[in-house]
């Protein structure tokens, strides 16, 4: 964990809150679509992701490890969607994705 | 093919308190949808010189009810957009919105159950939808709302929510009361623990379905809390809401 993540964590939101952000960009609905996390390994649904939106850019980060899964940045002129911390998207929505499972 | 999210303006029919910070604002929208119970809508509000601030706020009103949904939403006293809503909205306005979005907190009768629902405050707002679409489809599904709160006077649908729990259809309602209690309360008087949660559970099996909603803390305990009591991870699905207003 870093960049004083334990002060803000009370406000944290999660993945539900930019679901309409990435439908928008993406044409279909993320919330429950499955990830594997890179640095930690948890698989999730994208739902779970902590979402940091106070600034520039949206950060989802792993509800496990805390570290950055995906950052969404729109610029004047463009949108970037850096995906690195994800280790794989699973595209089929699992009916049963929970929380959090290994 | 899905329909491509798209915003659309929508019209004030009706503005509703529920507590004295929250209120139910009914919006028409011309281009309605049916959504799933726990989905939410995107509000968009736009200032005269460009600037726009967005909000996601969870639909209170089930399926069920065509043509409009109702958007239960906390006055955030330094927020943005619900201080709009609660003071300045009033019936005939129009507001941007897009929805229904989500696929993943979201509950149908054919999902099954048991249920059991927790809330933190607020966070009682998609349960709601739950309950209510639950009702309209005269469903005996054993469910359990754990709903926690400050005050007897920041329970939100409170009316509705005894009345539901007096049908003896198998829904159980459970307050818990964190800061005040009013006098001769018997219920929880504390945050949720590890034994209320077993307590919730008891006549639920160890197999229900699970949909957690409220500030990140809370979300936090009562999904590790369920765990370690023996719920299936996957069976769990939360939803954190933050003060963002």
């Amino acid at each position: 964990m870093d960049e004083g993540a334990d002060l803000t964590d009370a406000m944290t939101l999660d993945g539900n809150a930019v679901a309409g952000e990435l439908e928008e960009l993406l044409g279909f609905d993320m919330t429950a679509v499955m990830h594997r996390c890179t640095s930690c390994g948890n698989r999730a649904a994208m739902a779970t992701l902590l979402a940091y939106m106070g600034g520039p850019g949206t950060v989802l980060r792993c509800s496990i490890c805390r570290e950055v899964v995906i950052r969404l940045v729109r610029t004047p002129t463009a949108t970037y969607l850096d995906l690195r911390g994800a280790a794989y998207l699973c595209l089929t929505p699992v009916p049963d994705s929970g929380r959090a499972h290994r | 093919m899905p329909t491509p999210l798209t915003w659309q303006v929508a019209t004030v029919d009706e503005i509703r308190p529920e507590t004295a910070q929250v209120k139910t604002f009914t919006l028409r929208l011309p281009a309605w949808r049916a959504h799933k119970a726990g989905q939410h809508y995107d509000v968009r509000l736009t200032a005269q010189d460009g600037y726009q601030a967005q909000r996601s706020y969870s639909i209170a009103s089930p399926p069920t009810r065509t043509g409009v949904v109702e958007l239960t939403i906390e006055r955030i006293a330094d927020g943005e957009v619900s201080p709009y809503f609660h003071d300045v909205l009033v019936p005939g306005d129009e507001v941007e919105v897009r929805g229904p979005i989500g696929g993943y907190f979201v509950w149908e009768p054919d999902h099954g159950g048991p249920l059991l629902l927790i809330a933190g405050g607020s966070g009682v707002v998609p349960l709601m939808a739950m309950l209510r679409e639950r009702a309209a489809a005269r469903a005996d599904i054993p469910t359990t709302l754990l709903a926690s709160w400050r005050t007897i006077d920041d329970v939100i649908y409170r009316a509705e929510l005894d009345a539901l729990g007096g049908v003896a259809d198998g829904l159980r309602v459970v307050h818990t009361l964190t800061r005040a209690q009013p006098p001769g309360w018997a219920g929880y008087a504390r945050r949720i623990d590890g034994p209320m949660l077993a307590d919730a559970l008891a006549p639920l099996g160890t197999d229900p379905l699970v949909y957690i909603c409220g500030p990140t803390l809370l979300v936090e305990a009562a999904a590790n809390g369920l765990v370690e009591g023996g719920v299936s991870a996957a069976r769990v699905r939360t939803e954190r809401f933050g003060p963002t207003g």
